[in-house]
């Protein structure tokens, strides 16, 4: 028997988790490790900020989505030992593993940018998003500036999301034309996806949502509440929304496997961690220079657990993962736009926001836990 | 002349979102000053945007190189 031992119970993990239990009953023991236990659907996040969204409701026990035959060890590790092939753990005990799947995400590090823990709203964890939609309730006209904080981020297209949301959610409130929504952009346009570009800085001037490019934040004086760019430019703000900065899992940084991020080398098409043949990488833990986000696991995730079944049957050929991402976003007034694109392929431009496409979005954060995290679709 | 020393290569070739600009600004804010980065992009918009944020940012392109299929870029991190 094999030993499969996965870091990380997010959707790259969950799927790794479910698919090799499920084909390698004889041949592997898999074992997950995830130090919450918990399973949180990031992307509810937008609407526990931005709608009614609770946050019971976007988390599960990881125990609950797992196959009866997978262990799952809730602590922390806290080195991976790759000469030895031994996991750490927080509690002084070690695992072998003969294949390593390290899930381990991403962790914000808003300390990483003076001034916007203190000074800065965000949405890319629970208690920080219920934190801004109490902000917003009470937010009664003014200028709200919305931006990125630091790079790289969870889903780019995240923060021109957000600003749709707010456009929402003060016409809702019948407050629309009493708030000043401004965008501020790290790049030379609004939307990441240069192909997508055109369409949503339409979308942005129709909905009055100014925007601002070049502007990568250098830090937040929350006393005079204005925000400072590297391009040496200035806002100012009544309420700022910064999505902050990541960084790579402490294991990484600590077992000396990651970049100066803490992003561990991989091989883009394989997902092995460069320099090992018994360690692949999956998700946000990756440095490939994707979209860091759960429909990029997921795909990952499928090539990751067949490449291990077909090195322990030794039956197959390595897959190699294409580079597909697919996103929906969210531009409110039940209407958005779905995008799909790999690494030969740029997404196509959406020509208008659609219902079909919000409809997707909502059936995908309705369906998302009897359907994803098992690995079979 | 002396040799150019890179200290960093990015491989964004392929990258599409968030993009080998994106990339570029993460390694150039995770630089020392003097560092030099070099960013390999297969996106025909990195021509545009690349030495655009670099002069605006104050940094200093060093080249762009047209390759087989991809484009390189070699940034020296200036302030």
């Amino acid at each position: 028997m094999k030993n499969v031992v996965i870091l990380g119970g997010g959707v790259g993990g969950t799927i790794v988790a479910n698919i090799t239990s499920r084909k390698l009953k004889k041949d592997a023991n898999v074992t997950l490790i995830d130090k919450s236990g918990k399973h949180i659907y990031q992307p509810g996040f937008v609407y526990v900020a931005f709608g009614d969204e609770q946050i019971r409701n976007i988390v599960r026990d990881e125990h609950s989505l797992l196959n009866n035959n997978v262990n799952l060890i809730t602590k922390e590790a806290t080195k991976i030992d790759p000469k030895n092939r031994k996991v750490l753990l927080d509690d002084g005990e070690s695992l072998d593993y003969d294949y390593l799947v390290i899930a381990t995400g991403s962790r914000i590090v808003p300390e990483e940018v003076k001034g916007l823990k203190e000074g800065a709203y965000h949405f890319y964890e629970a208690e920080a998003a219920e934190k801004l939609r109490q902000a917003l309730k009470s937010f009664t006209g003014g200028k709200i500036v919305v931006g990125v904080g630091g790079l790289p981020y969870k889903c780019p297209p995240a923060p021109a999301e957000a600003a749709c949301q707010l456009d929402y959610y003060f016409e809702k409130r019948g407050i629309r034309d009493k708030v000043q929504i401004e965008f501020l952009s790290p790049l030379p346009r609004v939307f990441p996806l240069e192909a997508v570009n055109p369409f949503v800085t339409k979308i942005f001037e129709e909905k009055k949502i100014a925007y601002h490019t070049f502007f990568n934040v250098d830090y937040v004086d929350p006393e005079v509440k204005k925000v400072y760019s590297l391009e040496g430019e200035a806002m100012d703000y009544d309420l700022l929304i910064l999505v902050p900065p990541h960084r790579g899992a402490k294991v990484i940084e600590e077992s000396g496997l990651g970049d100066r991020g803490g992003w561990v080398p991989t091989d883009k098409y394989t997902l092995k961690a460069k320099g090992f043949d018994d360690i692949y990488v999956v998700g946000d833990a990756t440095d490939i220079p994707i979209s860091k986000a759960g429909a990029t696991a997921h795909y990952e995730a499928k090539i990751v657990a067949d490449n291990i079944i077909n090195q322990i049957t030794g039956i197959g050929d390595l897959k190699h993962y294409d580079g597909k991402v697919r996103c929906f976003c969210d531009a409110g007034f039940n209407r958005g736009i779905s995008l799909s694109f790999d690494y030969t392929h740029p997404p196509k431009p959406p020509s208008k926001l659609t219902f079909s496409a919000y409809l997707g979005k909502v059936i995908l954060n309705k369906m998302y836990w009897w359907t994803i995290p098992s690995g079979r679709f | 002349m002396s040799e150019i020393k890179i200290s960093r290569t990015i491989d964004a070739r392929g990258s599409f979102c968030p993009g080998p600009l994106m990339e570029l600004i993460r390694a150039v804010k995770e630089a020392q000053v003097g560092e030099v980065i070099e960013v390999l992009s297969s996106d025909q918009g990195s021509k545009h945007d690349i030495p655009l944020w670099v002069s605006k940012a104050g940094h200093t392109l060093l080249s762009i190189n047209d390759k087989e299929g991809y484009t390189s870029f070699i940034v020296k991190k200036a302030r």
